[in-house]
């Protein structure tokens, strides 16, 4: 019963502290930079601006390209609140990303299209480090289901640092901050214009907003999992947890320049290697 | 929260100025003046924008794409014409490729003038504009509402 009522917290909730969250993210960023920053609440009233614009579609594939991408994201949310397996939750993942990248390529824009080739590029550096985490867990908990998994008495920090380290690492890729925001590059005037999303206007970049709000809750609560334990303190612990991770990030995007691909998917796949790796086998030997 | 004034996304074209009004609109975004505080985006695409923010005035060989960044971008939406350049077509006037403002092409609502404009100009302009958005958006949404009711009235009949 409980975990229907997580999932009914995270469909309805979800976009609200998403969209919070990126509030803060804007407010903190312009404190970095000595700027007063747009209000908290900037996110929402972009996104019911856009709303309320004419549509304009380059191509009508691409309403149904971006709803089918936003309905996977939800369902990976949901699935991952419902307790069940994790690994079906990060392939549904991988097949909603998919869904972005033939949104973007759909419009044949050159921009749009170099941006979602890139996309392409992020998934293969990502995906090694995603597929070794939940690895992880399954080697920790003897489970892949999210229920089996949060049924512990000590947090999986202690077996799983590295494992944490790298998809710490990895989550930079996934929230498209500065390092490696190659496909989107979201400050503003850059080489590729508004790269994956130049041709998404009005409602259909509201949708993605409003899904790359759900897609950030779902993230910061596999972080979570790290941390959770039968102890409802540690509920807390994880929720100070994903705040640091959050400004770790924020640190991360205001302080660093953007990378060519080649450099990131060489760089993310060689910290997944010996933070994740040496992590499982180190585990493996110790079980 | 259903305020729409509170996110104008600007484009900003430059059309044939001497870059003096490009980088007064650049150091609107710099933490001085802080246009983001506003809500201000520089987008750079124009299926994204509300404002068109031209600087400069217009020629023979830019006019095509002037007019296209306008048809491109969604309604409701605002021009802002910056510096006299863009206004009038300021000390270029009687060249023998300049056409004059950027009114010549696309209609502008909000004139700021000055040579080069500056960064507070910029922004009143911007608020100006703004106001007009709103006032656009409205009548926006007016159409579409009737557009609705004479499709129902169509399938009634």
């Amino acid at each position: 019963m409980s975990k229907w009522i997580l999932v009914i917290c995270y469909i309805l909730l979800a976009p609200f502290i998403g969209g919070l969250l990126e509030g803060i993210d804007r407010k903190i960023s312009a404190k970095m930079q000595r700027r007063v920053g747009p209000p908290l609440l900037q996110p929402f009233y972009d996104v019911i601006k856009l709303f309320n614009k004419e549509t304009i579609n380059v191509a009508t594939a691409q309403t149904f390209l971006i709803l089918t991408y936003f309905i996977l994201m939800v369902l990976t949310g949901v699935m991952f609140w419902a307790g069940s397996d994790m690994l079906m939750c990060f392939f549904i993942l991988s097949t909603a990303a998919t869904f972005l990248y033939f949104a973007a390529v759909v419009t044949s824009s050159p921009y749009s299209s170099i941006g979602a080739q890139r996309e392409l590029i992020q998934m293969m550096a990502y995906e090694p480090a995603v597929l070794l985490t939940c690895v992880g867990f399954y080697l920790a908990a003897g489970s892949f289901n999210v229920g089996d998994i949060a049924q512990t008495s000590v947090s999986y920090l202690v077996y799983l640092p590295g494992c944490f380290v790298a998809f710490v690492f990895i989550l930079t890729i996934k929230m498209r901050k500065s390092p490696f925001d190659t496909s989107t590059s979201h400050h503003m005037h850059q080489e590729l214009v508004k790269g994956l999303t130049t041709e998404m206007g009005s409602k259909n970049l509201a949708l993605f907003q409003v899904t790359e709000w759900y897609e950030n809750v779902f993230l910061l609560g596999v972080i979570g999992l790290f941390v959770v334990n039968t102890n409802p303190i540690s509920i807390l612990a994880a929720v100070l947890v994903i705040l640091a991770v959050y400004f770790l990030e924020i640190l991360i995007d205001n302080s660093s320049a953007r990378m060519k691909w080649q450099d990131m998917l060489k760089i993310t796949w060689i910290l997944t290697f010996f933070s994740a790796g040496v992590n499982l086998v180190v585990l493996m030997i110790m079980k | 929260m259903a305020n729409i004034t509170r996110s104008p996304w600007l484009l900003h074209y430059d059309g044939s100025s001497c870059n003096g009004c490009d980088i007064e609109v650049l150091a609107c975004l710099t933490p001085v003046y802080d246009a983001e505080r506003l809500g201000v985006m520089n987008t750079g695409d124009p299926m994204q924008a509300d404002i068109l923010l031209v600087t400069g005035g217009i020629n023979s060989q830019n006019q095509d794409t002037v007019k296209q960044l306008y048809d491109q971008m969604p309604r409701p939406k605002v021009v802002v014409a910056v510096g006299v350049c863009a206004c009038t077509g300021g000390v270029f006037k009687d060249c023998y490729n300049i056409l004059g403002g950027a009114d010549t092409t696309i209609p502008v609502d909000v004139y700021v003038p000055g040579c080069a404009a500056r960064p507070q100009a910029i922004m009143d302009g911007i608020i100006k504009a703004v106001g007009i958005f709103q006032q656009r958006s409205n009548e926006y949404k007016a159409q579409v509402k009737e557009k609705k009711k004479a499709a129902k009235k169509g399938a009634q009949n």
